[in-house]
C-alpha cells in the first residue's frame, strides 16, 4: 500500500506544528520551574487531557484494540473498574499532599514524608523504568512504520535500503521529541500531549463509524461474534467462563485495586501533569476531568479490536507477512491474521496446535482496510503521535526525577537555579539517547526486555499500599516504608516464581523456583503477584513501623491527612467541587459497567 | 504559560479540516469504495473544519478578555464584566 501527496502533507503540518508549539515556548523557560513544571500555571482542564493522553501512547491504542479482539468487551475493565476509581481517589484524596506539599515530583514527596532512602529507591527505579518505556516506545514505533510498508516506496524512490526505514523510524522520531522537550520542557510535552489526544479521537471516529457501519450497528455486531465477546461481567464468577481466564475477586482487587491504584495513583508520569496544575483546585479537578474522556475510550480503542474480529474472513489482510514471500496467505479471523514467526515464516501455534492470531494487527489493519489516501495520513499521523507523547511523557518524567532526585540529592546539591534548568536539558538529551539505546538493545534481546518489565512490574506492585499507609496513617515511618517496599517486591518476585499460567513453561513466565499453583490465565497470574505484593508491602510496613520510632507529628503537617486542614472548597462553583466530580463520574462507571454486563 | 494551546489546535484543525476538504471534493469517487462509498475526507474535513474554528473563536475569545482585564488594570480600576 502506498501513501499519496495528501497523506505526507497531512503528516508534514503535524510536524511542523509541534516543533512549532516547542519553538514558541522556549521563550517562557527561564527557570527551572518553568521548565519542569511548567510553572505551575497551566488551566485544569489542559492538565487533565494531558493526564490521559501521557498514558494514551500507541502501545495503549493498539494494544487496547488487540484486547479488545482477543478478549472481547472484558478489555473495558482495564478502564471501568481499572483507572477511573484510582483516577477519582487520586483527585478527591491525594492530590492535596502531593500538590500541597510543594513537592516538585512524586520521589521528593516519599522524602519529604518518609527518609531519603525510600526517595533514592524509588527515583532510581522509576528514572530506570521510563528510559525503558520510552524506548520500547520507540522500538513499537520503528517496527509498525516498517510492518505498514509506508515507507517503501519513497525510499525505493530515493535508493535508501529498506533496512534503513527501522533506523529512519528511531532517530526520527527521538529528534522530534528531543527538540520540542528541550526547548519547551514539560509545557511543550502537556501542550503536543493535548495536541494528540484530539488527533486520537480525530482519527479514530471515523474509524469506529465506518466499522458499525460496516457490520450493521451494534446488533449487527453483536449477531456476528460469539457471545462471550459481548459481556464484561457474565461469566466473571469462574476463570474458565470468561475470555480473560480471572475470576471476580482476582479481577477487582488485583486489577481493580492494587495495580490501577498503584498506576494512576503514585506514577510520576501521570502526577506530574497534576503538578503543572495553575491551582490546588485546579490540581485536584486534573485527574477528574481526566476521568471523564477516559470512561468514553473504550468505544474509541477497543471497539476497533472488535469490529475488526467481527468483520468475514474471506477479507484479506492487507498486513499478512506471507504477502511479500508470495506464499498463500492462511485466513486468520477477520481482519486479524495469524501470527507468523519472522525466522521462518511459519505459522505460530499454541499448545493445542491451533493458528495463534497476531491480536497486534487488529487496529493497524482496520486502519488500512477502511481509510482512502487523505483520512489514512491522518489515522497514521494520529498513530505517530501517540507514540511520540508516550516518549514525551517518559522523558519529561526522567528529566525531572533525574535533576532533582538524583542529581541535587547526590551528586551536586545546593547549585543555583540555572545550573538545574541547564540540567534538565542535559538530561533531555542523555535521557533519549539512553532510550535510542534500549530500543536497539530490544531488537537484539527481545527477551531481555520481558524480564525488565517482569522486574518493574514487581518494583511497582507494592508501592500503593506505602502511599496509602503514608497519607492516612501518620505513625508510618521511613523504616516501615522502606522495608515495606522491598518485602512487597520480594513477595511479587517469590510468587512469581511459584505459580505458572496453564499451558507454560517454567522461565519468564513463571515457576522458575518451583511450582506451587497454576493459573488459569497469565493475566490472573498477574493480577495474584500483583495482590501478593500488595499485601505483603501493607503488613511489613506496618509492624515495621509500629517497631520503630514514631515521626515527629510537627514535620508530617501537609503531607498527612489526618495532620492536614481540610481545604477550603466555598468559593468553588458547585460544579468544581471535586466530590460532585467525582461522585459523578462515578456514577456513570457504575452506569455503563451495568449496561455493558 | 503565554501560549494559549488552543490557538494552535485550532489552527492545526482549520488547516487539516480544509486540507482534507478540498481533497476530498477533488478527488476520484472511486477512492472511497473502501470506505463503503462514503466520501469521508470531505465529511469528516468538514467536521474537523468547524472543531478547528471553535477553537480559534475559544482562544481569541480568552485572548479579547485577558487584553481587556490588562487595560483595567492599567487604568486602575475594576474591569466592568
Amino acid at each position: 500500500m502506498g501513501l499519496t501527496n495528501i497523506d505526507w502533507v497531512i503528516m508534514g503540518v503535524y510536524f511542523a506544528f509541534v516543533l512549532g508549539i516547542g519553538a514558541a515556548l522556549q521563550r517562557y523557560m527561564k527557570t527551572s520551574t518553568d521548565f519542569f513544571l511548567a510553572g505551575r500555571s497551566i488551566p485544569a482542564w489542559v492538565c487533565g487531557l494531558a493526564f490521559i493522553s501521557a498514558n494514551l501512547g500507541a502501545q495503549e491504542v493498539i494494544g487496547m484494540g488487540a484486547s479488545g479482539a482477543k478478549y472481547g468487551l472484558a478489555t473495558s475493565h482495564f478502564y471501568w473498574i481499572g483507572a477511573i476509581p484510582a483516577m477519582v481517589f487520586v483527585g478527591i484524596f491525594m492530590m492535596p499532599f502531593y500538590y500541597g506539599s510543594r513537592a516538585r515530583s512524586v520521589p521528593e514527596y516519599l522524602r519529604l514524608r518518609f527518609d531519603e532512602k525510600t526517595r533514592g529507591l524509588n527515583a532510581i527505579s522509576f528514572a530506570i523504568m521510563t528510559v525503558f518505556s520510552s524506548g520500547i516506545s520507540m522500538y513499537a514505533m520503528a517496527k509498525l512504520i516498517q510492518l505498514l510498508h509506508v515507507l517503501d516506496a519513497p525510499f525505493r524512490h530515493l535508493g535508501i535500503p529498506q533496512t534503513w526505514i527501522f533506523h529512519t523510524g528511531i532517530v526520527v522520531s527521538a529528534l522530534v521529541v528531543l527538540s520540542y522537550i528541550y526547548l519547551g520542557g514539560l509545557t511543550s510535552a502537556i501542550y503536543n500531549e493535548v495536541l494528540q489526544f484530539f488527533l486520537i479521537v480525530a482519527g479514530f471516529t471515523p474509524l469506529v463509524w465506518l466499522g458499525l457501519k460496516n457490520v450493521g450497528g451494534w446488533s449487527g455486531l453483536k449477531a456476528s461474534l460469539d457471545p462471550s465477546y459481548m459481556h464484561s461481567w457474565v461469566g466473571m464468577g469462574n476463570p474458565h467462563t470468561n475470555r480473560l481466564g480471572v475470576e471476580w475477586f482476582g479481577l477487582t482487587m488485583g486489577l481493580g485495586f492494587v495495580l490501577s491504584f498503584g498506576y494512576w495513583c503514585t506514577d510520576f508520569l501521570v502526577i506530574q501533569r497534576a503538578m503543572a496544575a495553575d491551582s490546588m483546585a485546579s490540581a485536584r479537578r486534573t485527574p477528574l476531568i481526566a476521568a471523564v474522556p477516559k470512561i468514553l475510550l473504550p468505544f474509541l480503542v477497543i471497539l476497533p479490536g472488535l469490529i475488526a474480529i467481527a468483520l468475514p474472513a474471506q477479507v484479506v489482510s492487507p498486513l499478512a507477512t506471507y504477502q511479500t514471500t508470495g506464499r498463500a496467505v492462511p485466513l486468520g479471523q477477520g481482519l486479524v491474521p495469524v501470527k507468523v514467526d519472522p525466522t521462518n515464516n511459519q505459522p505460530v501455534l499454541d499448545q493445542h496446535g491451533n493458528r495463534q492470531l497476531d491480536y497486534d494487527l487488529a487496529v493497524p489493519n482496520l486502519l488500512l482496510h477502511y481509510f482512502p489516501t487523505g483520512l489514512l495520513g491522518l489515522g497514521l499521523t494520529a498513530l505517530l503521535a501517540s507514540f511520540m507523547s508516550g516518549m514525551a511523557g517518559n522523558v519529561t518524567a526522567f528529566n525531572t526525577v533525574w535533576t532533582h532526585d538524583i542529581y541535587e540529592a547526590y551528586i551536586r546539591p545546593n547549585a543555583g537555579d540555572s545550573h538545574y534548568l541547564m540540567m534538565g536539558r542535559l538530561a533531555t538529551v542523555f535521557g533519549i539517547a539512553l532510550s535510542i539505546g534500549t530500543a536497539y538493545l530490544t531488537t537484539r534481546f527481545n527477551n531481555i526486555m520481558d524480564m525488565l518489565q517482569l522486574v518493574f512490574a514487581f518494583v511497582n506492585a507494592p508501592l500503593f499500599a506505602t502511599f496509602l499507609l503514608g497519607m492516612f496513617w501518620k505513625r508510618t515511618t521511613g523504616h516501615g516504608a522502606f522495608f515495606g517496599l522491598l518485602s512487597g517486591t520480594v513477595a511479587a518476585a517469590v510468587h512469581h516464581g511459584l505459580t505458572i499460567p496453564e499451558g507454560s513453561v517454567a522461565g519468564i513466565k513463571g515457576g522458575w523456583l518451583g511450582l506451587v499453583h497454576t493459573y488459569p490465565s497469565e493475566m490472573a497470574q498477574n493480577f495474584w503477584t500483583a495482590i501478593f505484593a500488595w499485601v505483603f508491602c501493607f503488613l511489613v510496613t506496618i509492624l515495621v513501623s509500629l517497631m520503630t520510632k514514631p515521626p515527629n507529628e510537627s514535620q508530617l503537617i501537609g503531607l498527612v491527612y489526618s495532620l492536614t486542614k481540610r481545604l477550603p472548597e466555598g468559593h468553588l462553583p458547585w460544579y468544581q467541587k471535586p466530590v460532585f466530580l467525582g461522585g459523578a463520574v462515578l456514577v456513570a462507571t457504575v452506569l455503563l459497567n451495568v449496561i455493558f454486563r | 504559560m503565554g501560549l494559549d494551546i488552543r490557538l494552535p489546535i485550532g489552527m492545526f484543525f482549520t488547516l487539516l479540516g480544509i486540507l482534507l476538504t478540498v481533497f476530498g471534493f477533488l478527488s476520484n469517487p472511486s477512492l472511497y469504495a473502501q470506505s463503503l462509498g462514503i466520501n469521508v475526507n470531505l465529511g469528516w474535513g468538514v467536521v474537523l473544519f468547524l472543531f478547528g474554528l471553535l477553537m480559534l473563536y475559544l482562544a481569541t475569545r480568552a485572548m479579547f478578555f485577558r487584553s481587556r482585564l490588562q487595560k483595567a488594570k492599567l487604568k486602575g480600576k475594576e474591569p466592568q464584566s
